[in-house]
């Protein structure tokens, strides 16, 4: 979760991403963000995320990204 | 048959009675009879591509379907025999297999839109090298008339199928049905190009008859009759007028233009999409919104999230992701950001992505470079803003004013100019003819032109020029209006007095002051010819 965290603060410092649930729904994160996203995570985890993961419900929240690696992280 | 003809609103009636007079389980079976017998309007030969395209799409999809559907019962039933490496290379077979069926469907599907729609372009461009070359060569153009509707049904298509290989959603079984997701008459000219999943719960379900959605339903077909005849084609004539004489209308003509082609295609997209939404509301089927207000829209990122909504979504989904998180775009950034360092490494996707996008935008809309500049140009202005993201924080955190009024006001007009700057290259057709126009503005000074009776030598009287201004500002006011709230949700709040009088004003109107006659040309939709 840490490492997570910290990607995401390096997206945007100004953020709580601990509480923040409504990351894509109220639009803090755009499409630009989630490429960079993706890539800082695939790289992080050694994971590969494939595209029809990219729905909202995946990245609305650090919780929700850290159960989508794990689950993908599994998979493998 | 185009939405505004009469023969649409006897099609409609007819259709109207009988849907809610059959039995409920027909009602989608007469709902694709009746979107063949529509599209057969703009001739018989062209059903001939919308049939081979659904059969394509139908077999593929079935065949992708049934790939998955037979893995995981292989996979279930073997699920203590197979070691984790054996299921892993199983599942990446069945995936190869379906990746090779999708792009079976996508050359097709994409290659019947290419041939029709850019061949010709292409040989143009080749024999323009020719000519370049000084080769004494050149090929005859094939003069292929566009299907219409081609390029919406063809990427509605792609759509499904590319959920359907995602496992989204299981393949529709029932090729009729598939053939009525494609066809549904209301989309079927200029959108929204629909997804699926969001589609077929209320195209074939059973529809009882609902006097409020019947009622919703023709208050929105009214609200797109009165945008489209009674602004956008009223606009037309004037439009046309300074388009098509670039010689004699220069300087502050061209001013005029772009700001009455900024607003008659507004109210000719918009208007058409709500006769679309509206109709389809009529038989009890939902289409999703293709607008969202976006002339309010404060940046241009933030105009296309909000214009034509289905298509952005489209190009976000099935290209923009599929090729910006890439195992070999991720790949090359990486590579990047060792040689460039990490700020330039990053960017490398979203760059290239968006530059395929809007690329693709571009001759989307049109065979022709004009297209493709336009949409070179959104991508350089949305590039250019993000990187000034950080300039405009600072800004914003230093002077305080991002909620002040003024300063959202500004935002708001400067979208709209720069949009608007942008599609007059739609506008002239041709990219030098727009740019020796944009000059004119600088070295050509007439706008004493404006109040010595210019703008009357237009097409427009002052009659038309008084209507326009009124119904503007009554599509401003619902616009604003309808902020939280649909307009006809607040307008059922009023009395019934109120509420009737409202409609018999739209009608009368309408009726009144829809642009007919000699001149006006109130048969096509700007976005059909796309």
């Amino acid at each position: 979760m840490e490492q997570i965290l910290e990607i995401l603060e390096g997206l945007h410092p100004e953020i709580d991403f601990e509480t923040c649930d409504t990351l894509i729904d109220d639009k803090i994160i755009d499409s630009f963000d989630i490429v960079t996203l993706i890539s800082d995570l695939s790289e992080e985890f050694d994971v590969t995320i494939p595209v029809e993961d990219i729905i909202p419900e995946n990245f609305n929240s650090a919780k929700a990204i850290k159960a989508l690696i794990e689950r993908l992280l599994e998979d493998e | 048959m185009y939405f505004t003809s009469y023969e649409f609103i006897l099609f409609l009636v007819i259709l109207f009675v009988i849907y809610y007079l059959i039995p409920k389980k027909n009602q989608w079976i007469l709902l694709l009879l009746a979107s063949y017998v529509f599209y057969s309007f703009a001739g018989l030969g062209y059903l001939v591509y919308i049939l081979v395209t659904t059969l394509s799409t139908y077999f593929i999809s079935r065949k992708i379907g049934l790939l998955h559907s037979t893995s995981s019962v292989y996979l279930k039933q073997n699920k203590g025999e197979l070691s984790r490496e054996e299921r892993k290379a199983y599942k990446s077979g069945i995936k190869k297999k379906q990746r090779m069926w999708l792009v079976v469907c996508m050359v097709f599907n994409f290659g019947i839109l290419a041939v029709l729609k850019y061949s010709d372009f292409t040989i143009a461009n080749i024999n323009s090298v020719f000519d370049l070359l000084k080769i004494n060569k050149n090929i005859p153009v094939l003069g292929f008339i566009l299907p219409l509707g081609i390029s919406f049904y063809t990427f509605q298509t792609m759509g499904y199928i590319i959920d359907v290989y995602r496992d989204k959603y299981p393949y529709e079984k029932n090729i009729f049905k598939l053939a009525l997701f494609i066809s549904f008459f209301p989309q079927l000219i200029q959108g929204p190009i629909s997804r699926f999943d969001d589609l077929k719960e209320s195209l074939f379900a059973e529809h009882s008859f609902d006097t409020r959605a019947i009622s919703f339903g023709l208050q929105r077909v009214l609200w797109g009759f009165f945008k489209k005849l009674v602004i956008a084609d009223r606009l037309l004539v004037a439009v046309n007028t300074i388009i098509r004489s670039p010689d004699d209308y220069q300087g502050v003509y061209v001013l005029v233009g772009m700001f009455f082609y900024a607003i008659q295609l507004y109210a000719d997209f918009t208007g058409g999409i709500d006769i679309a939404i509206g109709v389809a509301e009529v038989f009890g089927v939902s289409l999703k919104e293709n607008f969202q207000r976006p002339y309010f829209s404060k940046s241009i990122t933030e105009y296309w999230r909000r214009w034509h909504i289905s298509l952005g979504t489209w190009f976000k989904d099935y290209m923009f992701f599929p090729i910006s998180v890439s195992k070999s775009m991720l790949n090359l950034s990486k590579k990047c950001r060792r040689i460039f360092g990490d700020p330039i490494g990053k960017r490398i996707p979203v760059y290239l992505a968006t530059i395929i996008v809007w690329f693709t935008t571009g001759i989307w809309h049109g065979a022709a470079w004009n297209f493709v500049v336009w949409g070179l140009l959104n991508c350089l202005v949305i590039l250019v803003s993000q990187e000034c993201i950080p300039l405009y924080q600072s800004f914003h955190k230093r002077f305080n004013v991002q909620d002040a009024f003024y300063y959202r006001l500004f935002q708001v007009v400067r979208t709209f100019w720069l949009m608007s700057f942008l599609r007059t290259l739609d506008c002239y057709r041709n990219v030098s003819t727009t740019f020796r126009m944009y000059g004119t503005v600088f070295t050509k000074w007439n706008w004493n032109e404006l109040i010595n009776g210019g703008l009357l030598g237009l097409g427009l009287t002052r009659w038309d020029y008084l209507v326009l201004i009124i119904a503007v500002l009554i599509i401003l006011y619902v616009s604003l209006a309808s902020r939280s709230k649909s307009y006809r949700e607040i307008l059922l709040t009023k009395p019934l007095l109120v509420r009737y009088l409202a409609y018999f004003a739209l009608i009368i109107s309408i009726l009144i002051f829809g642009a007919y006659g000699v001149g006006y040309d109130s048969s096509q939709f700007i976005y059909s010819q796309f």
